[in-house]
């Protein structure tokens, strides 16, 4: 980019400045979602000022490992949160259809306006963002572009949500988004984008805008022109951020992982995976669902509802005769498969956006990069 | 995503478990399904399912269901009269039309005539192919649209039958499809297969057609698998990279044999 380009884009809010964007957002009528500090993990919840914000605190994520200590001043000096944005997305349960029945066994079907109020997704990771993108093409607008259907609740969420990315400065032992090309640098599908600079003399926020609704927003706030020494601030923070990362996944690799569908490798990770589904769960891009019906006590009316579901439980592909996938293996093969193989077929793109989440809340501490690895090593040594 | 209202029309009891409901719109209906599609039946505070389409005459859609659970018992038992919600048509059907003048040939195995009834129909109608159509069942209860197989007969249809295991009065075949497979009449060169059973009588009679010469691209396979949304949205019917819902159900035995041979995939 060109350079004087590149310092105009940017501006720099102190941080009452940074107080004053949230506060704006909140006086304008939006909800802000921005991540907070809660039962001993970060995760995205209501915020409605700077005070709310896990400031100096800091998660050790390992396989199966989560902890939050104290660090320096930072607001965002975290990296994957424990959830998503998927439960702000993909509302858990969420209302499809509503019908009612006369006496004369008259139904009436009516499907509810989706419920998309104005909210800001303050502090998105460039993981997440990555994330969105991918469940756009899996149920949101861009599948309706593929073949015609498309959620009405995740779209009408994904365009009312104004994202504000914030870089991550400090990736976690499990994070591996740079093997992905993910991140950890935002660079499309935000409204703002914020490097937090917390060093002993300052404590800023450099922030540029991605859209115009995002120029409109940085415009009322006090701020200062950006420096050149605040643009090397910056890239200080992904170059310092892309090097600390040790895990990932060999481009190469979940093809020859797919290659070997029946290794007695898939038997041994069954043994420690306890089919428990919190890889699922916490995963920004699983968009699994399943539907269940209500009825009241009179028989009268009855809804249809639709919550997450996981491919780790049994009844997942349940058909007359049984469930397909009976073993733990074949359910781990799948979701593995799917999310890093399949994907592209179906979507155009890795399911894996890097986050890592998959890796730390794994009870046992299973390591999707590690599995990778290993089976495209069988498929080598097979080939 | 959300039902049509339908009212039961007609209603045929096929069997101790099978069902056929003749429905149409009570308002608004849906765009005219292809055979091999399904479509997504709802009772009333219970659920949906997948249903394959069993036949259309005119606005009036045929589904025939067997009783496996709480939402298939509900709508067996719907009455002339009733109401129940209905979306549709989903999923790839059979490849039926323009396909010059080789022969047709159908195999079937119990619920397994289902979906292939249209189509057989539709191939009897235009009248261009050589139809042949093989029918496997446990037992001589378990064979379908006895009506049917009597006017597809006399249309020229090929037709054969087969049980698993025969019954005081039954005299005719008992044995596998498959063996129907092996000694029926048809140009193995010049032939689009169509089968659709369970899926383990799929896959020998779909190795039984290669056999004969029948190209794998010819063989077309209706697969199940548990469909929630029918959109490929909820990912319960995935199948190696294909969603069965939206990708199927009718897939052929060059793309899915190196799945199904997979365990547990």
């Amino acid at each position: 980019m060109d350079p004087h380009a590149r310092l105009s884009g940017h501006r720099v809010l102190s941080l009452s400045g940074f107080e004053a964007l949230i506060n704006s957002l909140v006086e304008e009528g939006r909800r802000v979602l921005g991540p907070v500090a809660t039962d001993g993990v970060i995760t995205y919840s209501d915020v409605t000022s700077v005070a709310d914000l896990p400031k100096g605190l800091r998660d050790q994520q390992a396989p199966g490992s989560y902890t939050l200590e104290s660090s320096d001043t930072s607001l965002f000096g975290f990296a994957s949160t424990a959830a998503s944005w998927k439960p702000f997305l993909m509302p858990e349960p969420t209302l499809l259809i509503r019908a009612s029945r006369t006496t004369d066994k008259t139904i009436t079907i009516e499907q509810p306006e989706p419920e998309a109020p104005p909210t800001v997704f303050l502090g998105v990771r460039s993981c997440d963002l990555a994330a969105m993108g991918v469940l756009d093409d899996a149920v949101g607008d861009s599948a309706g572009r593929h073949n015609g259907v498309f959620d009405p609740t995740y779209s009408a969420r994904r365009r009312e949500a104004f994202v504000i990315a914030v870089a991550c400065a400090k990736p976690s032992a499990t994070c591996f988004c740079g093997s992905m090309s993910t991140g950890p640098t935002p660079t499309a599908g935000y409204d703002l984008v914020v490097h937090e600079i917390c060093k002993a003399e300052r404590h800023e926020f450099v922030i540029a805008a991605g859209s115009t609704e995002g120029d409109g927003v940085l415009d009322g706030i006090d701020s200062r022109a950006a420096t050149t020494d605040d643009l090397s601030a910056i890239d200080a923070i992904h170059h310092e951020a892309a090097a600390s990362m040790t895990r990932g996944i060999d481009p190469a690799d979940p093809s020859l992982a797919a290659s070997v569908p029946e290794a007695t490798l898939w038997n041994d990770i069954a043994k420690q995976c306890l089919s428990c589904g919190n890889c699922t769960m916490v995963c920004p891009t699983c968009f699994c669902s399943t539907t269940f019906d209500t009825t009241d006590l009179t028989g009268t009316t009855s809804e249809r509802w639709r919550s997450w579901d996981s491919c780790f439980t049994n009844d997942f592909t349940a058909i007359h005769g049984g469930a397909v996938r009976h073993t733990t293996a074949s359910r781990y093969r799948q979701w593995l498969l799917h999310k890093v193989d399949r994907w592209h077929e179906q979507f155009g793109s890795s399911g894996c956006v890097g986050c890592g989440r998959c890796i730390t809340w794994c009870p046992p501490g299973i390591d999707i990069t590690d599995e990778v690895k290993k089976l495209a090593a069988v498929a080598r040594e097979e080939g | 995503m959300t039902p049509l209202v339908h009212r039961v029309v007609d209603r045929h009891v096929e069997s101790d478990e099978v069902v056929t409901l003749a429905i149409a719109a009570r308002d608004a209906g849906i765009d005219p399904p292809e055979p091999g599609q399904f479509n997504m039946l709802w009772s009333f505070g219970v659920g949906e399912a997948p249903i394959s389409l069993a036949g259309i005459e005119g606005d009036v859609l045929l589904h025939s269901i067997r009783r496996v659970g709480a939402v298939t018992n509900t709508l067996c038992d719907l009455q002339v009269g009733d109401e129940l919600g209905l979306r549709g048509p989903y999923g790839t059907g059979w490849s039926c039309n323009d396909l010059g003048s080789g022969d047709a040939v159908v195999v079937a195995g119990g619920l397994g005539l289902v979906p292939v009834r249209p189509l057989i129909d539709s191939l009897v109608d235009s009248g261009e192919r050589r139809v042949v159509l093989l029918v496997g069942a446990r037992t001589p209860e378990g064979l379908l649209y006895a009506d049917d197989m009597d006017r597809w007969a006399d249309s020229g249809v090929d037709v054969q039958t087969t049980v698993d295991v025969g019954t005081e009065g039954w005299r005719g075949n008992v044995g596998l499809v498959t063996m129907l497979v092996e000694r029926a009449e048809f140009d193995a060169s010049d032939t689009i297969a169509y089968v659709c059973g369970p899926e383990v009588m799929m896959r020998f009679a779909a190795v039984a057609l290669v056999d004969r010469g029948v190209a794998a691209p010819s063989i077309e396979l209706s697969l199940e698998r548990n469909m929630h949304c029918a959109v490929g949205h909820c990912g319960h019917c995935q199948i190696g990279p294909h969603f069965v819902c939206k990708d199927g159900p009718v897939i052929s035995w060059d793309r899915s044999e190196p799945l199904l041979r997979v365990r547990s995939l």
